[in-house]
């Protein structure tokens, strides 16, 4: 009901996105598109240290993938890497709906 | 009803059914009846109080749901904290039902969302940051279609 879905992958996609500064730099990426590890410690205002450890975690996560050019990394979103949190989102709403058909079956029971 | 893509943050679920608020009450309220519908539980109708359902476990879920009662407002609303998974890596919900008498029955609303609107302020940073990622959520999937 409630994890099932993907598991290995869908806990480090909810890991990854259960930090807040790895969440805007998840947002960054996919709002802004690629971006080098020096322009996202700018964004994310902490250090770079900080920031390729949160990148660590999303490039884990498949959230992020990187491509090396001369001395730079660019890192770009993968949206399609959410598809556990969509699917956890659908599999509450097949859940929901039919714990509405027990209750409804409840109440014709009931006096 | 609304779906999840159209709605990431959060999850509603609703139907009219053709029994009076009173009736919907005792089967959303009464430990008895809620678990012949949603799953074993000693949940009781008072603010504050903390209870559990439970189910089978599944592979990547003990099968138990920790909850804390928020509102009770008889025949209208009641609110539950919904929480699954251990300490920080678990996930923290709120539902929300709501009845309204309706033609003939009952207009009933669940909601599921994120984090309680006033949670404690340690939660307070979580909670801005569940909402601001679910709007992001909602941006990056319209960017897919």
């Amino acid at each position: 009901m409630v994890l099932d879905v993907k598991p290995a992958n869908a806990n480090h996609v909810f890991r990854a996105l259960a930090d807040p500064t790895r969440r805007a730099i998840f947002e960054e990426l996919a709002r802004q598109g690629e971006q080098t590890v020096h322009a996202l410690t700018r964004y994310a205002d902490v250090s770079q240290p900080a920031v390729s450890k949160h990148l660590t975690v999303l490039k884990r996560a498949k959230l992020v993938r990187h491509r090396r050019d001369g001395r730079e990394t660019y890192y770009r979103a993968q949206p399609d890497a959410l598809a556990p949190v969509v699917d956890w989102l659908n599999l509450y709403g097949a859940f929901w709906r039919e714990r509405f058909d027990l209750l409804e079956a409840l109440l014709e029971r009931m006096n | 009803m609304s779906t999840p893509a159209e709605s990431p943050r959060t999850l509603v679920v609703e139907r009219v059914f053709p029994h009076p608020p009173e009736k919907l009450w005792r089967a959303l309220t009464e430990s008895q009846l809620l678990a012949q519908w949603m799953m074993s539980n000693d949940f009781e109708p008072v603010a504050g109080h903390r209870f559990r359902f439970r189910t089978d476990p599944k592979p990547n879920w003990n099968g138990i749901v920790d909850c804390e009662v928020l509102i009770v407002d008889p025949f209208k609303s009641l609110s539950y904290s919904w929480g699954v998974g251990p300490g920080e890596a678990g996930l923290q919900w709120v539902v929300l039902w709501t009845l309204t008498p309706a033609d003939g029955g009952t207009h009933v609303r669940m909601e599921q969302s994120g984090f309680r609107p006033n949670q404690q302020a340690a939660y307070q940073g979580a909670n801005y940051g569940w909402q601001k990622f679910f709007g992001g959520l909602e941006r990056v999937l319209g960017g897919l279609v």
